[in-house]
């Protein structure tokens, strides 16, 4: 087994263990939180791979990773969960 | 084993504690605004030392420009998203932890 190998599997032990936070989180935005560490971890574990394994191509994956997990989090507070007012607003409207 | 390779290897070592506290600041902090923090700041850190890792040990300076950009996108990525979950939830009034 490379050695490279062994810090990826320790990292990847640590984000499932924050995934925990997903079964527990009081509030939907915890949830997500769980959702960015897992971005984070894996971008981390792609780029160990990429080294571990001689694969340049596993960094454009990670490139790819880091985006979307921007985009996740802007969409998610945008759409789901940021918009309270608009909520109330459109409540009154109706009424 | 050059000694690039061996700076590296205890870099991406050296990253490891920084996820681990990240999850484990995740799990035990009271509420959201304190686990941004974990988030944020210990994840980031532990990234940039893979990164810094990965960066000692590439061979062409193109792989070592784009490992500095993932972890450019990545700190505006976790940096804007910081701000927009403490403001909605500054918005739906969930108070700060204090101390009990």
């Amino acid at each position: 087994m490379n050695h490279y190998l062994w810090p990826a599997l320790l990292i990847l032990i640590s984000v499932v263990v924050g995934l925990i936070r997903i079964l527990r989180g009081p509030t939907p935005a915890d949830r997500m939180l769980a959702a960015q560490l897992f971005g984070t971890g894996g971008v981390a574990i792609l780029l160990i791979l990429a080294q571990a394994m001689q694969m340049p191509s596993l960094v454009d994956v990670a490139l790819i990773y880091a985006l979307l997990a921007a985009v996740t989090m802007v969409v998610f507070v945008r759409r789901q969960w940021g918009n309270h007012e608009n909520e109330r607003k459109m409540k009154d409207e109706s009424l | 084993m050059s000694l690039f390779d061996l700076l590296g290897t205890f870099m991406l070592l050296s990253a490891i504690p920084f996820f681990w506290g990240g999850s484990l600041g995740l799990l035990r902090f009271p509420d959201i605004y304190t686990r941004l923090h974990a988030l944020t700041k210990a994840d980031n850190l532990g990234l940039g030392l893979v990164v810094a890792g990965s960066i000692l040990m590439s061979k062409e300076w193109t792989v070592a420009v784009k490992l500095l950009l993932i972890w450019l996108a990545v700190l505006v990525a976790s940096t804007i998203s910081c701000y927009l979950i403490a403001n909605a939830a500054r918005k739906r009034r969930i108070n700060p932890w204090k101390i009990p």
